[in-house]
Parts: structure tokens; C-alpha cells; sequence
């Protein structure tokens, strides 16, 4: 395993020497800093703490303080872990985009935009009434039936309805690294990942 | 236009020479396709119905009436397939979008030369 935090920019779109277009995701990862070991040792499983961009000292509590003073770096916004990391790093060190290479297969992880309240019709798929005709006049995106009368007479448990949609931590896999500009910190990723821009999102393979 | 998008942008497209041209124009783009592993020239001569997007991911629609028939041809401008543009003549319209093009045919379906 190995991975970073990176911050989504946006969508573009770039050509291929042929003239294919590819719909990419800007993401400004890293750099991130080791700001904690862990081994099967000391913690039972081994795993890498990052931490990526910077917050003010008058924001931060003195825990946080002192913890990111042991890496000897600024205290920082995010924290994440990451397990069995593949790269041999020690604390404070930086980790940058430069950990992935150009044409790498990544899986990314965010949180979906949030959607609200949501019918049937968008939260599940449902098809709807369709016309609205056989006496149908304001129910052309109602649910219909959801259970039996007599036999059960009550509603099954994970009965599919309206309610919360979106919010949700979701994983892509199988997302391919276009490009890599690590002066700038950038990384190119084909197609899209979950999140609105400026959500924090994860790259790992 | 985020500041990392138009980095993204510079860095990655082509930069062309093509000549300005607004929706109403009439147009000859010649792009490559590749016929059986040869690459050759086709030209595309019609009125530009809009011109849509900005940065890499710009585009303008051309619509010409072939046999008797409406064609119209999506073109990206950052596209390394196009070979070139030529403007044949500059048109006289009111709009950005020429999409009443599509109801008409014939004499109404004319755009009007615009002369200096």
C-alpha cells in the first residue's frame, strides 16, 4: 500500500497524439509529512500517519501542537493513516506526488457531493409512474406499494425510500494516472472522482 | 477558470494558429482521419452554429446540408486533429447560437454576408 492526501481541483479535458480526448481530474496532492510511525511492535500493525495542509498555531489545540512538533513541522489540517505502507519512510519526512508514476492504476477515495432529501426516483432508480394519465395526477414519482397487508402486514427491514442522499465516503478503483507535475504538485487522473472541488480525497494503490 | 486548470492547459495543448470566427461564419475546417493506416485530409465547409466552452475544452459546431440533408460536426479548437481552418465568408447574425438554423431549409436557411 501506498498513498497520499490530496486536495480535488477540477475537470479539464486533455489530447492524446491521435486525437482522442480524456476528461481528467486535477488533484493537488501532497506534500505530505510522516508525522507517525506505527509498528506491529509498538501499535500491534504497521502503518504510516500523513499529514497535509497547513493551519494557523492559533487554531490548532496544544496536543496537535506538540504532536506535530515531535515531526517538526507546522500543525497541519488533515490526518490520515495509511496501513502497511510500502515505502520505507521515517518521521518528518515529506511524501510527494513522485510515489506514483504516469500510465499506474490508483483507486481514489472522497465523499460524494451531498444531495439532500431525495425521492425515490434519484435516490434508488425507480422508474416512477411515467404518464400521467389512468388517473394518475400528482404521483408520477411516488414509490407505490412497499408491502403486503395481511401476511407480514408490516414493512420489511431495508425497504428502499426516500431519505438522505449523498455525503457518502465512496472509493473509485481502477483510475488511471494520466500525468504528473511534481513541481507543482499536480496529479492527472482520468475520468472523475467523488467530491466537490477543494474536498479532500485520497490516492492509494 | 481555476489558476491550476489553465497551468493544466498550457502544458498540455498545442498551441495553434486558427483565425477568428464567430457563430454565423461560414468555415472550411480540413482534419486528419486516418483511413486504413494512412492519414489524409478531409474538408468540412459550413456555417459555424456556436462556439461553446473555454481553455482546453472549447469547442464550435459547424452545420452544412449535404444532399439535401443537415450535417452539423462538433470540433474541439485544441484538437491535433484539425489541420487548419479557412474563413470564407463573415455572416451577419443577431445571435450567439444559430440553433433556428435546424427549423429551416432553403432560402430562409441563408445567412447573410456581413460587408465592411
Amino acid at each position: 500500500m501506498k498513498g497520499i492526501i490530496g486536495k480535488k481541483i477540477g475537470m479539464t479535458s486533455i489530447f492524446a497524439a491521435d486525437g482522442k480526448q480524456t476528461a481528467v481530474t486535477i488533484i493537488e496532492a501532497g506534500p505530505n509529512v510522516v508525522t507517525q510511525v506505527k509498528t506491529k511492535d509498538s501499535d500491534g500493525y504497521g502503518a504510516l500517519q500523513l499529514a497535509f495542509s497547513d493551519k494557523k498555531e492559533k487554531h490548532s489545540t496544544q496536543a496537535e501542537i506538540n504532536h506535530f512538533a515531535k515531526a517538526q513541522t507546522s500543525p497541519k489540517k488533515f490526518v490520515k493513516e495509511f496501513r502497511n505502507y510500502s515505502i520505507e519512510k521515517t518521521l518528518g519526512e515529506t511524501i510527494t506526488v513522485d510515489i506514483f508514476s504516469e500510465g499506474e492504476k490508483v483507486e481514489v477515495i472522497g465523499t460524494t457531493k451531498g444531495k439532500g432529501f431525495q425521492g425515490v426516483v434519484k435516490r434508488h432508480g425507480f422508474s416512477g409512474v411515467g404518464a400521467q394519465s389512468h388517473g394518475q395526477h400528482d404521483r408520477q414519482r411516488a414509490p407505490g406499494s412497499i408491502g403486503n397487508s395481511s401476511d407480514a402486514s408490516r414493512v420489511f427491514k431495508g425497504m428502499r425510500m426516500a431519505g438522505r442522499m449523498g455525503g457518502d465516503r465512496v472509493k473509485m478503483k481502477g483510475l488511471k494516472v494520466v500525468k504528473i507535475f511534481p513541481e507543482k504538485n499536480y496529479i492527472l487522473i482520468s475520468g472523475s472522482v467523488p467530491g466537490h472541488n477543494g474536498s479532500i480525497v485520497l490516492i492509494q494503490k | 477558470m481555476s489558476e491550476a486548470v489553465q497551468f493544466v492547459h498550457e502544458q498540455l495543448t498545442v498551441k495553434k494558429e486558427l483565425p477568428k470566427f464567430k457563430a454565423g461564419d461560414n468555415v472550411t475546417v480540413n482534419y486528419k482521419i486516418v483511413e486504413g493506416g494512412k492519414e489524409r485530409i478531409q474538408s468540412f465547409r459550413g456555417d459555424v452554429v456556436k462556439i461553446q466552452g473555454n481553455g482546453a475544452t472549447a469547442s464550435f459546431t459547424v452545420r452544412k446540408i449535404s444532399d439535401g440533408i443537415g450535417v452539423e460536426r462538433l470540433f474541439p479548437f485544441f484538437s491535433p486533429n484539425i489541420d487548419s481552418i479557412v474563413l470564407n465568408k463573415a455572416g451577419k447574425v443577431r445571435r450567439a447560437k444559430l440553433y433556428y438554423l435546424r427549423e429551416r431549409s432553403g432560402k430562409s436557411a441563408r445567412i447573410k454576408e456581413k460587408r465592411f
